[in-house]
């Protein structure tokens, strides 16, 4: 089957494909661009002295210890938050689809937790988990638990997690719902009659037919995962204790701003874009290819 | 209706354009990172001054907190429209100085605008920490405090302590602390904020060690932090002992966990002297605070604490009647009187000689002897070379690779003495890379 639509001419193609153009190069390959030069650059934070050093800040980087903790950190943070937000939205708008009462209400709360800014999802966890001020912090504590985000590095971690997750799964739920609704019942209602219970419909009708959603939300969650947290995670854990929540995105934000270093923070944005790059490129050589459309 | 409702628009802008004219002031932008009852104050200040003169109008705009008011102003002046005055905090001293061109020194300032200026006029321990080995003064110092300890009387009282002489040595205060915890603070017996300023700057200068070579970096860029002394050591051995059961308990790396001493969880807190407006609000018990503890086998000690805080910078690049209005405004700002009902109302130090000797002279201390304790700490001794303050590069982030270090000797991942050395020696990268980059 041909998936593509043949246009004639050439201008019009293009005059309508201008605008989107226009856009990306503004607010991508010129920022981008002007990242990977930086990133060869030595330069106080004022830009007073500036000195051209090659691959010096690429070389400097890997040759940290750190550095390779925080890809570890970031591997480990990015497979649970995208794992968890999406099991659990397509859980979630599993059931919402079904017929129940208060449906609507449901769905609409559902979706609220996504207008919440990332800082203040943080903010929010915290003031739960915090372990003098949290309310469920002090009923663990009460229960025996030494929860201390402050020092366990491991607590600290799951707390991150925890918000970064709940703060993606509105917005996975959204897309997982219009999926189910999309998918014709009478397909549905076929197997049921053929004898299928609902699990088995689940699996050989809903889930493939929803793989193009799923495949979208998987790249979209990936990359929140690798840029879109450091807001949470800057509010929650600062990067600590020892380390312990720090990821590349929250290195690049960290050296760059809290440190002044711009050469290193350009280059390791310029690290974490061909990570994300390449991940992305590799989810649609491999995985695509299982998707129905 | 409409035509109506835009031309009496019209004729308010107008109106407003006109009066702008008319006075033809000289705007003094001043970019700071005060909240609450701070803002309140600068506000004041700004208007208060505006008020008494025609010529110049300060104008203040807040920029976020101290981070990210710096990273304002470096973005600004990148871009070629950096404020008049900008508000940095203390550890961002090392990084202002090096901008040199970026920064106008208040010395020389001062000098060009022709305002009389006698740097002997200001305490020396809060003015050291920003000028030049030579004395010049390069920022306008203006919220200052230094760190005491916080304790709860009542909880005193409970555990069998006299609430009237709270521990004075280290030694002590483990021993207090083992009582408090025992009498119901099961969770924090004492604890601090700001963990490294408590336990490594601020402990270094008071017992008179250095935290690094070059007079703390204050006479150099090519300096060498030295904190892994077996005094170090031993307070953060004592303090990981003590975690243990929670006698000693973290509290964060900066000032969020200040509520643990105002909500009663913790007993004795070692903090900024400034935390003295929310306790005076929030704590509802007795409470009192003392001079920082001690070991008492170290000799010298206690020699003197250093401060914390901000200062004002001028930025380069301004013209000169700018740099008049500036210059009048840090006058008015040094105005005897003025320092004295800052002093009292917001609780930070005053600035000048003449301010601490006029509030001192009123009995004002007598009525609230907790606002003088780090002026007493300050001036306890003549500051040395390991006490007059200190001047890293890239602090902001140092401070951060040495509370990491801590959590993890509190946490048991690695001893105390592994823990310092790693500080250390990750601190002195840390100070090569900013000495390569600030280097011509």
């Amino acid at each position: 089957m041909d998936k593509r639509a043949i246009f004639g001419g050439v201008a019009l193609p293009y005059l309508l494909l201008a605008p989107q153009l226009l856009v990306t190069l503004v607010f991508f390959y010129w920022p981008a661009s002007q990242a990977v030069w930086q990133s060869f650059l030595l330069q106080d934070a004022f830009g007073l002295r500036t000195q051209f050093v090659w691959l010096e800040n690429y070389r400097d980087l890997f040759a940290q210890r750190d550095y390779y903790r925080a890809m570890g950190t970031t591997a480990i943070f990015a497979v649970s938050v995208t794992t968890l937000s999406l099991s659990i939205a397509l859980l979630l708008a599993v059931q919402a689809d079904k017929h129940i009462k208060g449906a609507g209400i449901y769905k609409t709360l559902l979706i609220w937790p996504y207008a919440v800014a990332p800082a203040i999802a943080g903010v929010l966890w915290l003031f739960m988990f915090q372990p003098s001020l949290g309310l469920v912090a002090r009923g663990l504590r009460s229960n025996g638990i030494d929860w201390n985000p402050l020092l366990n590095g491991n607590h600290a971690m799951l707390l991150v997690i925890m918000a970064s997750t709940w703060k993606q799964i509105s917005y996975n739920f959204l897309f997982f719902l219009a999926g189910l609704q999309a998918i014709p019942r009478s397909v549905i209602e076929a197997a049921a009659i053929d004898g299928a219970r609902p699990i088995r419909r689940f699996w050989t009708i809903v889930f493939p037919l929803l793989s193009p959603t799923a495949f979208f939300l998987l790249v979209v969650n990936i990359v929140y995962v690798f840029f879109d947290t450091f807001g949470i995670i800057d509010a929650m854990t600062g990067g600590g204790p020892s380390k312990a929540t720090e990821t590349l995105v929250y290195k690049v934000f960290f050296d760059g701003r809290l440190g002044g270093d711009l050469g290193s923070s350009a280059a390791q944005s310029v690290i974490l874009m061909v990570i994300v790059v390449g991940l992305t490129a590799f989810q649609f050589r491999y995985i695509e290819r299982k998707v129905t459309y | 209706m409409q035509t109506h409702r835009q031309l009496g628009w019209l004729v308010a802008g107008a109106v407003l354009v006109a009066g702008n004219g008319a006075a033809a002031q000289t705007e003094i932008q001043w970019w700071h990172a005060m909240t609450g009852a701070n803002n309140d104050v600068i506000v004041r200040l700004a208007t208060e001054f505006n008020e008494s003169q025609k010529d110049y109008k300060v104008v203040p705009t807040y920029k976020g907190n101290y981070p990210d008011t710096l990273n304002a102003g470096i973005a600004a002046f990148r871009a070629g429209n950096a404020p008049h005055i900008m508000q940095v905090f203390e550890v961002g001293t090392a990084t202002m100085m090096a901008a040199t061109g970026a920064v106008k020194p208040v010395h020389v300032m001062m000098k060009e605008a022709g305002e009389t200026f006698d740097p002997n006029a200001y305490l020396p321990t809060i003015t050291g920490y920003y000028s030049t080995t030579k004395g010049e003064m390069l920022s306008f110092p203006f919220n200052s405090s230094s760190t005491v300890m916080w304790y709860n009387k009542d909880s005193f009282k409970k555990a069998g302590l006299d609430p009237n002489s709270p521990p004075k040595t280290w030694p002590e205060v483990f021993e207090a602390a083992k009582k408090l915890k025992a009498a119901g603070h099961s969770n924090c017996g004492f604890g601090n904020a700001w963990v490294t300023w408590v336990n490594l700057e601020q402990f270094s200068a008071w017992h008179n060690v250095p935290l690094g070579t070059k007079a703390n970096g204050m006479d150099g860029f090519d300096t060498e932090l030295k904190f892994n002394t077996p005094l170090h050591v031993k307070h953060l051995q004592n303090l990981v002992e003590l975690q243990k059961d929670k006698t000693y308990d973290y509290s964060g790396r900066t000032n969020t966990g200040e509520g643990r001493f105002t909500s009663g969880e913790c007993a004795i807190f070692l903090t900024s002297s400034g935390f003295f407006g929310n306790v005076k609000a929030n704590a509802k018990f007795e409470w009192g605070n003392a001079a920082m503890p001690y070991y008492p086998d170290v000799a010298g000690a206690p020699q003197n604490s250093i401060i914390g805080g901000a200062s004002l910078w001028v930025m380069g690049g301004k013209n000169p009647a700018e740099y008049k209005g500036v210059a009048k405004f840090f006058t008015f700002l040094s105005n005897t009187d003025r320092q004295v009902e800052l002093h009292k109302k917001s609780g930070y130090l005053p600035i000048t000689k003449a301010a601490y000797e006029k509030t001192k002279a009123s009995g004002y201390y007598k009525e609230f002897p907790y606002l003088e304790t780090p002026l007493l700490e300050l001036t306890n001794k003549e500051p040395t070379e390991n006490s007059r303050g200190l001047r890293f590069g890239n602090m902001v982030q140092l401070r951060d690779v040495w509370a990491e270090e801590i959590e993890a000797a509190l946490a048991g991942q690695k001893p105390a003495k592994q823990a310092l050395d790693d500080a250390v020696s990750r601190g002195n990268a840390m100070l090569r890379q900013f000495e390569r980059q600030v280097a011509r």
